[in-house]
């Protein structure tokens, strides 16, 4: 097997709130590969852009290892320590992203190829802009190149922060979904885009959504990874996580979402969660999270021990999950339920 | 006023136009928008971020900005076989109507409660703004909507907003809604930026709502999803205007507007294997200015000149299923085509 392009190895990261401490991430392990689709899932606060920041280096982890192309992060110095930096960029995917208002589309990408020194002079900076535009279909060039951002639509917008991303010829792209990114037909071309970049480019896409339906579209190749306050919880193949969930989360998830379809959306069987109160991150329960609202809790057993990500025993697949019942064996799933 | 309404329609909306006045020119932001709304059914209004959805239900229960002008059209509001133009109710009249009447939910209201004051402050003073000052009597009807919205009444009657999570502000928002028992309710995108399974949980809330207390709802969504589930009849606003209006198995199932068409094909679902999706190309119009002709023209396949021409009408082709537009059999036969 190949090295991974990201590894993230038994990373934690918490955050000094008051005299609290709020365990944000626990005990995370990703191995990204090069060129695979995949998608980080979960629920607001579940840690994901937390995640993203500290793939791309722009959060230290408080405990744990980051590997880039199978070198520790916090070991690089001087040009290779600006080489990563450089290879992997996070696009915060929001409408009203912060482009600066005072400066053209021309000018936005034209800074940091000159800053890296990434084209040769003024002439050859022009033409990477073109390049890049035309790489995110803001086409025909000459209609975006020279507009403000308030002249752009939401759309075209996101397009523009893509392209700037681009200007460093990453090879890993995090693509973090905002809960604010709300029209559908935006979304799906954007993605579409990316999806072709990793093509034409050779990017590797983390893409990081609250939406397991546009998680599915995405990386229906690829992997998904469903968090769920701070820990992963299930990982592995899109198509098995899809068709047949395992952990009791991911379950209740996909059980929970509405279809575009009145007949399929209206006929579905949602579980139900046996308390709806999300625990805070300073009080998180002891043993599995999730236990309190688990509607297979197993008394004794998930409220004592916290659980790893294993295949289970019974398993025909090579899916993760983090449920002790699940791993060990069908007996004290059934005796949970 | 010598009008006569088939007694199962609450709400009549008649040709209503709206513009914003700004600096650069008046926003359309409703054009000649008609519909009804029919006693105890949901209708959803769907369309893109910026099509004028918040706009009409502002205009309902008339909390336009100021800088809104209705241009023309009518709101027939009709009880007990009394009609009524909202458009022409007194200030007394109208501070009745809203929540009496028509209550709103706005969008993002999770933030609308005053911090300050615990929650039964909050439904004490809407009771007593229209005249109900029985305190215990409005306990007595919060704590039973609360239980409806399937909270803990008594704790969340005490607390104080920043104690709720969202969903729970939201839940409650949803009960202080209903507290004066009105015959429609208006959400703008009541799900939206909450969490799944709290979508799920308000979902729920609201459908067991609508059966016990049998109100009409209109609500506003982007999220084509909710309208699947909860809508009867779905109208789908495009640049200012209703483009497409039917029930919801004749617009999800047998969408006669290429723009619907569009937007239905852009969502991925979980149910299906992979999707084939498609985008809508381009982006919606400035409504400052907006094209000629069909406002969609410009991002549609099937657009010819007649289209960039004249604005096709909003037209009943097969029993109560409306499309505005000129080549609705291209799009039928490009989708026969296809299967
Ligand atoms: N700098 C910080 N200081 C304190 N807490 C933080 C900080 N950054 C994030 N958090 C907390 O960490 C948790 C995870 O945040 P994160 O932004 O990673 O979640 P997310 O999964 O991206 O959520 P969303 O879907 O809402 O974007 C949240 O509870 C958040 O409040
Ligand atoms: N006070 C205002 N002054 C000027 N223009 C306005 C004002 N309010 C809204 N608009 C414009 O009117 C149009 C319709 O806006 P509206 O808020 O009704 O859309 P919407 O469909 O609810 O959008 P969203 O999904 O983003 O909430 C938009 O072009 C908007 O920019
Ligand atoms: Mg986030
Ligand atoms: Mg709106």
């Amino acid at each position: 097997m190949s090295t991974p392009i990201i590894e993230l190895k038994q990373v934690y990261r918490h955050f000094k709130s008051g005299r609290e401490i709020v365990p944000v991430l626990q005990d995370i392990n990703i191995a990204v590969k090069r060129l695979e689709f995949l998608c980080l899932v979960g629920e607001s606060g579940c840690g994901k852009t937390t995640t993203g920041k500290i793939i791309c280096g722009l959060l230290p982890t408080s405990q744990g290892v980051v590997e880039f192309e199978g070198a520790d992060i916090a070991s690089l110095r001087g040009d290779g320590y600006r080489r990563f930096r450089r290879s992997v960029q996070i696009i915060h995917q929001d409408p009203y992203a912060s482009l600066n208002p005072t400066q053209t589309v021309a000018d936005m990408l034209s800074y940091p190829l000159l800053r890296h020194k990434l084209a040769p002079q003024r002439r050859g900076v022009m033409q990477r802009v073109r390049e890049l535009l035309d790489l995110v279909d803001l086409t025909p060039v000459e209609d975006f190149i020279e507009k403000y951002p308030h002249q752009l639509s939401g759309g075209q917008r996101q397009r523009v922060s893509i392209a700037r991303a681009l200007t460093t010829q990453p090879s890993v792209i995090v693509a973090d979904e905002s809960v604010s990114m709300v029209d559908v037909s935006i979304r799906i071309g954007l993605l579409q885009m990316m999806m072709d970049l990793r093509d034409r480019l050779d990017v590797t896409i983390v893409f990081i959504t609250h939406d397991l339906a546009l998680a599915k579209y995405f990386a229906w190749d690829g992997r998904i990874g469903v968090m769920y306050l701070g820990r992963l919880v299930e990982i592995g193949r899109t198509q098995e996580i899809i068709r047949d969930p395992q952990h009791p989360y991911t379950k209740v998830l996909l059980s929970a979402i509405p279809e575009p379809d009145p007949e399929k959306t209206r006929s579905k069987q949602h579980i139900q969660l046996r308390s709806e109160d999300i625990p805070r991150l300073t009080e998180l329960p002891p043993g599995c999270s999730f236990h309190p609202r688990c509607p297979w809790y197993v008394q004794d057993v998930c409220d004592q021990e916290v659980p790893e990500l294993s295949i289970p025993l019974q398993s025909g697949s090579d899916v993760e999950v983090a449920c002790i019942p699940l791993e060990r064996g069908s007996e004290l799933a059934l005796h949970g339920s | 006023m010598s009008l006569i309404l088939p007694p199962d329609i609450v709400l009549k909306v008649d040709d209503l136009s709206i513009v914003y006045r700004t600096d650069r020119g008046d926003v359309k932001a409703t054009a000649n928008v008609s519909f009804e709304l029919r006693n105890g059914q949901a209708l959803a209004l769907i369309g893109e971020s910026g099509s004028g959805k918040t706009t009409i239900s502002l205009a309902l229960i008339r909390k336009l900005p100021k800088n809104a002008l209705v241009t023309g059209g009518r709101i027939l509001y009709q009880r007990n076989e009394k009609i009524k133009d909202v458009l022409e109710l007194s200030d007394r009249q109208l501070r009745e109507f809203r929540w009496n009447e028509c209550a709103m939910v706005f969008q993002g209201a999770q933030n609308a409660f005053n911090p300050v004051l615990k929650i039964h402050r909050q439904f004490e003073d809407t009771a007593q703004s229209h005249g109900w000052t029985d305190k215990t009597a409005v306990r007595k009807r919060a704590l039973s909507l609360l239980e409806l919205v399937r909270l803990d009444p008594e704790r969340v009657y005490d607390a104080y907003p920043h104690e709720l999570s969202g969903g729970m502000k939201q839940r409650t928002l949803l009960a202080l809604g209903v507290l004066l028992n009105p015959q429609i309710v208006i959400l703008d995108e009541p799900t939206t930026a909450l969490d799944i399974l709290t979508q799920r949980a308000i979902i729920d809330v609201l459908n067991d709502m609508q059966r016990q207390l049998d109100f009409s709802i209109i609500f506003i969504s982007h999220d084509l999803s909710l309208a699947a589930e909860m809508a009867d009849h779905v109208a789908t606003v495009y640049a200012g205007e209703i483009v497409e209006l039917g029930a919801v198995n004749d617009i999800f199932y047998q969408s006669l507007h290429p723009y619907t068409h569009g937007l239905l094909t852009s969502v991925p679902t979980l149910e299906h294997a992979q999707d084939l999706l498609q985008s809508i190309p381009g982006s919606p119009p400035n409504l400052i200015a907006p094209p000629a002709g069909c406002k969609f023209h410009p991002r549609c396949a099937f657009a010819d000149d007649t289209c960039s021409k004249d604005s096709p009408p909003l037209t009943d082709d097969v029993g109560g299923h409306l499309a505005a537009c000129w080549h609705t059999d291209r799009l039928l036969a490009s989708r026969k085509a296809r299967v």
